[in-house]
């Protein structure tokens, strides 16, 4: 839909199509979706802010995002408390196309089990995962 | 997210490579695979409101009814006066006829379908059907054919491909290929356009200004590349259907289905009971008792969107529901309890959960 497929080395993937950038602390991470979920989905006409401070567990959905047509879960790739939320993404979610990696990130939690991340794949893995 | 394709074998339209190559993202339609989007559904949508838009409609159905009969047979089938579609001759001699809305109605009433109805000639009519219902539809019209002389019922959807070319600047850019003037809204003639053959009808499901042009199959990709070439915008399903609730047109399978009725559809001003169609008694009934429940158009107040078969608390159910890229809202039409219908009253939207309030609006949601 926009732009190449793309999927940068320095995140981790969920097989969900979300990714996660761990701070280098490993006590903070950036959520969103994949590019290979914004293609599918098409553009992204909805997507309502959770509320900072809620839990978000691992493989649980915690938001939606909606396209003309279709209403999908984002699932969380890894568990925590949100401690902030893309507002501009609710206002212009349009840029969650445009942008999945950057402008589009979702929200930012703070981790309570930094180990799930093990459960993660890297780019290559996730890439590998999509098929062709 | 998750999710799974089954790939069933199904049907292209002429115009099905020119989507591929051009990015789309394809969808299964009514046994078609179509265009939903290309570049997005919201710059598609302004391209129609703001420029022109051109939308690949080929699942579309064509019946053709002809024979000194079918004028009768058509106003039993079709619920609006058939004998108002006017037959003019234009200067040449050519034909320049009318066009009508319509539904078809069971006994009971209840809608078949949703159809537009040209008049090609003295005694030739060309009804466009919906993709998902024409099968039936030819049927129905074959099946009441019976009683009546000289009436030829032909199955045309093989024979026609449908290009709708909508927007303000939709006229200009298909004037630029035609030979002669384009036919008038509600008016529906052949032109050349560029050397091809093609009935111009100035309808369209948008709002817009424009026109549908019906050709040959073999003659579609390249009165397409003409159009793009000339500035229309390639836009898909997605963006129809947003354009089409702006302005409250129904959709069959969502709005409309043969367990309701038009009056409660509000399609009261295309049923014409004189004539005798079928289901003209119980519509009959209907108006005058009134119905018991509306369909209504909706906003909603805050934010989110209602979708198809949400629920609205204390009866009623959503049958279209969107974000409207013009207002930047969500917006839909749902059946109602009658008292409820009015501008003005307030909705509350069972929305996967979350409750939604929404205020019914006036007809159209969206004006220019």
């Amino acid at each position: 839909m926009m732009g190449e497929a793309s999927y940068p080395e320095d995140l981790l993937y969920h097989a969900e199509h979300d990714w996660a950038r761990i701070d280098a602390a490993a006590q903070e991470a950036t959520l969103g979706i994949t590019w290979y979920a914004q293609d599918a989905l098409g553009e992204v006409v909805f997507f309502e802010l959770p509320a900072v401070g809620s839990a978000v567990r691992k493989d649980e959905p915690y938001a939606e995002v909606e396209s003309v047509k279709a209403v999908s879960d984002v699932v969380a790739p890894l568990s925590g408390e949100i401690i902030e939320v893309n507002a501009a993404v609710a206002e212009n979610p349009h840029v969650i196309n445009a942008d999945p990696y950057g402008e589009g990130w979702l929200v930012k939690v703070r981790l309570s089990e930094p180990g799930e991340r093990e459960a993660l794949m890297d780019a290559a893995a996730y890439v590998a995962s999509l098929g062709s | 997210m998750s999710s799974s394709q089954k790939r069933p074998l199904l049907a292209r339209t002429p115009l099905f490579e020119r989507h591929r190559d051009a990015g789309a993202k394809l969808v299964e339609f009514a046994g078609f695979e179509m265009p939903v989007e290309y570049e997005g559904v919201t710059a598609e949508h302004l391209a129609v409101r703001e420029a022109c838009g051109v939308f690949d409609v080929s699942h579309m159905g064509e019946i053709e009814t002809s024979g000194a009969g079918a004028l009768a047979l058509l106003q039993r089938v079709l619920s609006n006066d058939v004998s108002a579609i006017a037959l003019g001759v234009e200067p040449g001699g050519t034909f320049a006829g009318g066009a009508q809305y319509s539904v078809i109605c069971r006994e009971d009433g209840g809608v078949l379908d949703d159809v537009f109805t040209y008049r090609l000639d003295e005694h030739r009519y060309l009804t466009v059907s919906n993709a998902a219902n024409h099968a039936r539809d030819l049927e129905w019209f074959r099946s009441h054919a019976d009683g009546f002389a000289d009436v030829h019922v032909s199955d045309r959807i093989a024979d026609y491909a449908m290009l709708a070319v909508q927007g303000p600047l939709a006229r200009g850019i298909v004037q630029a290929l035609s030979d002669s003037p384009l036919p008038a809204r509600m008016t529906a003639a052949f032109r050349r356009l560029s050397g091809a053959e093609v009935l111009v009808c100035g309808t369209g499901y948008t709002g817009e200004d424009g026109v549908e042009l019906l050709c040959r199959p073999e003659d579609a990709p390249a009165l397409w590349d003409q159009l793009v070439a000339r500035g229309a915008k390639p836009a898909g399903l997605a963006a129809r259907d947003t354009l089409r609730l702006e302005v409250c047109f129904h959709l069959y399978g969502n709005d409309l289905m043969v367990e309701r009725g038009p009056i409660e559809a509000g399609l009261g001003w295309c049923c014409r009971e004189h004539t005798g169609f079928i289901g003209a008694e119980a519509v009959r009934a209907v108006r005058e008792a009134g119905p018991r429940e509306r369909l209504a158009a909706f906003e909603i107040l805050a934010r989110g969107i209602a979708r198809q078969g949400n629920e609205v608390l204390g009866g009623g159910v959503v049958t279209s529901g969107t974000m409207s890229p013009s207002l930047r809202k969500g917006i839909g039409l749902a059946y109602v309890p009658s008292e409820r219908a009015q501008p003005g009253s307030e909705l509350e939207i069972d929305v996967r959960g979350k409750i939604r309030s929404a205020v019914v609006k006036e007809k159209p949601l969206y004006r220019k």
